[in-house]
């Protein structure tokens, strides 16, 4: 296999970016994760492995507050995700999230897929930059804030332009762009999910939520979804991944928590976890996947 | 025979065919405008009731709906037409035909927020989760993913009320106003062809024929919607290839027109 420097920018090593605390989340009388403490920090690949049930999707899905935790706290950039106030839709612009299942947008084309979120997003910050302006302007009207000045910086036709030309190069990049302009329904699994990743990427992630990215993937295609994630890695994204890859694990990542039982069971590095595992559990759970 | 004499008598007579002409003009506007109206509100309620399964906030709300979607439901809509033209909107010169369109607007807005309601829980919840998962609002993932979908679950059951509709608002000759059906009985009255059987035949065949095209239209939109599912013929495909690609096309000129305003904006400013 081939072989990969990840970059963990030294000078970055302790900005902890995501951090749980004491997270616990339960459904019903089922509780699923029973006090979950770990930091992510930047530049920062986090495999999660364990057996199915543990809850590897519950906790990654709390951490873009898709489930609400039941207890406990995330914080992400030092701001706690699930206090009351908190504008999540804000946070969650600079949190990629990729699904089992893909989850494209079926009513629309591929380069729409990716469009879409930047480009409704900016045309809301556009109208934000509007509404203050027209508040100033009702504001001086009543001789108040004369001296003050909004600027309206955002432009529409920009704002579409270059959601496009982002969407086509992230496209190219992963050599898809003749598939601009078909529907999802039209791909294989596999072009599917890298379309689901770069619609992700689409929106400058500072990090990305994988959930068994190629686990519903057929197993020819397993390969070309994780050159991707690979190619990412390389590039620096912090990423928390949760796969059933073992190889791809150790390949990329730089920490392995294996979950089992609602909580961190081992957290180590990818060399020690695999080569020399401590928990009987996960001594069991690798003799059986690997 | 004198059936096909009796028809070609109303249909040559110009005072029999306004009269036709004006009630299916009623007919159309009290129809398109009920649906209009039953559409937007079903789909304000829709939301309203799915929104509440994941926000306390619109508990209220929730039940305000409920009882609306119960009360229209468990009573005639003949009632409810009695109801409007006599008693809440029961002013002097208020206009029949807007009673008509609240009373139908009203009515079938509460068929339409089921229906819907059941077209967008059809929508696999994993095409929400990608909308928020970007940051995108629940209304915005709302109107720009999951409703588009779930309107083509539903195209059929709302054709269906939109069909049954159409037929239902025959009962407002029940208040006064004059449309299809009215108009058929004014023509079969005593004093005109002093035959009912007849123009209520050539009522109906406006009907069916309003009915036949409906389905015609409804049909060809689903089709239309289908476009993005599994088995799309080539012919669809380049043709949503080149509706997108227009589209793209569409985004560049805006902005190169943009670009070379703002340069003469400068230009002019030196
Ligand atoms: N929305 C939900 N409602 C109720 N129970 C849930 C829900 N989501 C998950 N669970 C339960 O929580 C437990 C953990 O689920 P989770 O999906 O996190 O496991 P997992 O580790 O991702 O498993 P897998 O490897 O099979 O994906 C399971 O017992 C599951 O039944
Ligand atoms: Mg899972």
């Amino acid at each position: 296999m081939q072989e990969l420097e990840i970059k963990q920018s030294a000078s970055t090593d302790d900005q902890v970016m995501l951090k749980i605390d004491n997270l616990t989340k339960s459904f019903g009388n089922n509780q699923v994760l029973k006090g979950i403490s770990t930091d992510v920090c930047k530049g920062e690949k986090v495999v999660i492995i364990g057996p199915s049930g543990s809850g590897k999707s519950t906790l990654l899905r709390c951490l873009n507050l898709m489930e609400t935790p039941t207890s406990g706290a995330v914080y992400f950039n030092g701001e706690q995700l699930n206090a009351k106030n908190t504008d999540i839709n804000a946070h969650r612009q600079h949190m990629g999230m990729v699904f089992q299942h893909f989850n494209l947008f079926n009513n629309l084309t591929v380069i729409e897929n990716i469009m879409l979120a930047p480009v409704k997003i900016g045309l809301k910050q556009l109208r934000k930059q509007k509404a203050e302006l027209l508040k100033l302007k009702i504001k001086q009207l009543f001789g108040k804030d004369k001296d003050k000045e909004v600027k309206v910086t955002l432009n529409k036709r920009v704002i579409y332009k270059q959601a496009m030309d982002n969407a086509m190069q992230l496209l190219d990049r992963i050599g898809l762009k003749d598939k601009a302009t078909v529907y999802p329904s039209t791909l294989s699994g596999g072009q599917k999910q890298r379309i689901a990743i770069v619609r992700a990427l689409a929106m400058n992630p500072q990090v990305m939520l994988f959930d068994e990215p190629t686990s519903a993937l057929d197993p020819e295609m397993v390969g070309e979804v994780l050159e991707v994630i690979k190619e990412l890695a390389v590039g620096g994204m912090t990423m928390v991944i949760v796969t059933h890859e073992m190889g791809f694990a150790k390949e990329v990542a730089t920490r392995v928590l294996f979950i089992d039982e609602g909580i961190i069971k081992e957290d180590a590095p990818p060399k020690e976890l695999f080569g020399n595992p401590k928990d009987e559990r996960l001594k069991e759970f690798l003799s059986k996947v690997l | 025979m004198d059936f096909f004499k009796d028809i070609g008598k109303i249909l040559s007579t110009s005072e029999y065919m306004s009269y036709i002409w004006s009630g299916l003009k009623t007919t159309l506007i009290v129809s398109l405008g009920a649906a209009a109206l039953g559409m937007l509100l079903g789909m304000l309620v829709a939301v309203i009731k799915i929104s509440a399964q994941s926000n306390k906030k619109l508990k209220v709300p929730e039940i305000i709906c409920n009882i609306y979607i119960g009360i229209i439901r468990g009573t005639p809509v003949a009632l409810q037409l009695f109801i409007m033209a006599f008693a809440i909107l029961a002013i002097r010169n208020f206009p029949l035909e807007i009673t008509a369109i609240l009373t139908f607007g009203i009515n079938s807005g509460a068929y339409v927020a089921e229906n819907l309601r059941a077209g967008i829980m059809s929508v696999d919840i994993g095409q929400t989760e990608a909308g928020r998962s970007l940051g995108l609002s629940s209304s915005t993932t709302m109107m720009s993913v999951v409703i588009p979908q779930a309107i083509k679950n539903v195209i059929p059951a709302m054709g269906n009320e939109l069909i049954a509709l159409i037929k239902e608002t025959s009962i407002v000759s029940m208040v006064g106003l004059i449309d299809l059906t009215f108009a058929a009985k004014i023509i079969g009255a005593g004093d005109k062809m002093a035959d009912y059987f007849v123009p209520m035949m050539v009522v109906a065949i406006f009907y069916l024929a309003i009915v036949y095209i409906l389905t015609f239209v409804l049909r060809k939109l689903e089709r239309k919607l289908r476009e993005s599912e599994q088995h799309i013929s080539d012919k669809k495909a380049a043709k949503v290839q080149a509706k997108t690609t227009k589209k793209l096309n569409r985004i560049q000129a805006r902005y190169d027109k943009y670009v070379a305003s703002v340069k003469t904006d400068t230009q002019e400013d030196m």
